[in-house]
């Protein structure tokens, strides 16, 4: 095995101290706004279990743990925009042309 | 001629002169494909007797003193989500194996093959293109052809895989966040994502309305521009594409990169970079000679709403299916996509308000620049299956990453050309990054640093292939 292909191989098995995925922490404007966009994990599991009923969604017990990871990760990067200051007149990019 | 690593141009010269017919190019691909597909798993379906009939007919037109077109004789193929007549479009998924076979061929496959290009197959891709892996549950990984043990990057795996391993000259793929450019990245290929609008989506099995682009993967720029000028013009079947007329760009692409502003991305794009992005960042950036940096801004949160769009209209256009038939997704998709139809949709909103934006400060920007270089993946291909990667001591997640200097980039529809880099032992690509509707730009680059040797598709050994 090359010297590089070691180094690559590496990557998959070193271990880390620290776990981070760095883009679910996308900086924000303040931890308050992060708070307010993020709800506790009680929260968020009460949340995930109405909209999968509300939505007729097939929200299995097996797959609760991950959809309210991804839905985590989601609601962590839209608070990294959700404050971000447009005027009220902003218009969205998709402009529907009768 | 051996068209074994032929470029599509070299080809169609051959084929245009006589020196080869359309049918001795088509077997020799179609060999190809049986031999090395069996480890790269980059085709879903091969029509081989329709292309050996495309082929005949361009022989018997050359024949006839018949004048061929730009592409003649070129064996191409196609993501799997693009409408091939008579094969259901999968999309890479197992569900829409149950649907109708396609009535007629995607708009840019007519188009390729009204130049003489010849359609051999359906690709390998990433399940609803949801995906930067190139990986599959239903239908296997696709593999790099550098090392069949790595990622062909997605969501166009396969379309990477059989171009930079030498089965087809020319691919189409498409690209909502990165799903040409991170697969042209990690399999050493060219790759060409044009201005949002630009190309027609017709008939192809759509991810994200708001995002979705497609173009060309190939092994040199003459390919891109030769594929891009045969594909362009308006098309009434996709409500985005512009009534603009074709700007031809391959008479452009030799006039080299002198007098063009370019400069590198800093900031985000400088941030969690592995070792061999940076070197292959560095020598196209010497290349050109380019040293100023310009900060993109707001980069970051960019990208963050382009996830927040991808994942809730994802998820609009999978609900039903996501209803009747959850089991059948590929279970890391289906949970996406589930989270994806519980984002509030003042996100989106907010999301959509945010793009335009950003649109305004980064065409500000292109004001003082003509390009803007940038990495394509933060690094080299990883191995199939791998979740994490670690960079300066932090474990990073892998599907999520692969696509970080994509993302915003897409986010506003930019033109990119990717440019293999030939690092050993696996290359790497870099965005050449232009103004909308200036992809003559980015080609020109594009091309200048192929001429430079600094990019080039390198051709694998294959030894981890016979193994």
């Amino acid at each position: 095995m090359s010297k590089r292909a070691k180094t690559a191989s590496k990557r998959t098995t070193k271990p880390s101290r620290r776990r981070v995925t760095r883009t679910v922490g996308a900086k924000t404007r303040s931890k308050q706004t992060l708070a307010r966009a993020r709800p506790a994990p009680d929260a968020l599991d009460a949340f995930v279990d109405a909209a999968a009923h509300a939505l007729a969604l097939p929200a299995e017990p097996a797959w609760k743990g991950a959809i309210k990871t991804n839905l985590a990760v989601t609601l962590a990067l839209a608070a990294s925009f959700a404050d971000f200051p447009l005027p009220d007149d902003a218009e969205p990019a998709p402009v529907f042309v009768a | 001629m051996d068209t074994s690593w032929a470029h599509a141009s070299e080809i169609a010269a051959a084929v245009a002169g006589g020196r080869i017919s359309a049918a001795e190019v088509v077997e020799a691909a179609l060999a190809r494909i049986a031999e090395r597909d069996r480890v790269l798993n980059a085709f879903t379906a091969v029509v081989a007797e329709r292309a050996r009939a495309k082929a005949a007919a361009i022989d018997a037109a050359r024949a006839r003193g018949h004048t061929l077109g730009a592409l003649a004789g070129v064996p191409f193929a196609v993501k799997n989500l693009f409408d091939v007549e008579g094969l259901p479009t999968l999309a890479g998924s197992k569900i829409n194996r149950d649907r109708q076979p396609a009535a007629r061929d995607a708009t840019l496959i007519a188009r390729l093959e009204a130049q003489g290009g010849v359609l051999v197959g359906a690709l390998n891709m990433g399940e609803y293109a949801y995906d930067f892996t190139g990986e599959n549950v239903h239908y296997g990984p696709s593999r790099n052809p550098h090392d069949p043990a790595r990622m062909t990057g997605g969501s166009s795996g396969g379309s990477g895989g059989a171009v930079g391993g030498g089965l087809v000259p020319l691919a189409l793929g498409s690209d909502t966040n990165g799903s040409i450019r991170v697969p042209a990245s990690l399999c050493g290929t060219f790759g060409f994502k044009p201005t949002y609008g630009r190309l027609s989506r017709a008939h192809t099995f759509p991810f994200v309305a708001s995002l979705d682009h497609v173009g060309p993967l190939a092994r040199s720029v003459r390919d891109l521009a030769l594929a891009y000028d045969a594909m362009q013009g308006y098309d009434h079947d996709d409500p985005v594409c512009v009534e603009r007329p074709a700007e031809p760009v391959a008479p452009l692409i030799g006039r080299g990169a002198d007098g063009l502003r370019i400069a590198v991305a800093g900031g985000y794009f400088r941030d969690g970079l592995f070792p061999e992005a940076k070197s292959a960042l560095a020598r196209v950036a010497g290349a050109l000679g380019a040293t100023d940096e310009v900060e993109i801004p707001e980069a970051k949160r960019a990208r963050a709403a382009a996830y927040v769009i991808t994942a809730s209209e994802g998820a609009a256009l999978h609900l039903a299916r996501l209803r009747s038939r959850a089991r059948d997704f590929d279970p890391a998709v289906r949970d996406r996509l589930i989270a994806g139809a519980m984002i509030p949709a003042a996100h989106v909103a907010k999301a959509q308000k945010f793009r335009r934006w950003y649109r305004e400060r980064v065409l500000a920007l292109f004001e003082r620049v003509d390009a803007v270089l940038a990495p394509a993946t933060p690094c080299s291909a990883p191995t199939i299956g791998q979740q994490t990667f670690v960079l300066d001591g932090v474990e990073l997640n892998v599907r999520a990453n692969l696509g970080i200097y994509t993302q915003p980039i897409s986010f506003i529809g930019l033109p990119v050309v990717v440019v293999p880099v030939p690092l050993q032992p696996l290359p790497i690509g870099v965005q050449i990054v232009a103004a909308p509707w200036r992809e003559d730009v980015a080609l020109r680059i594009a091309h200048a640093v192929e001429r430079a040797g600094v990019a080039a598709a390198g051709k694998p050994t294959f030894e981890g292939a016979r193994k």
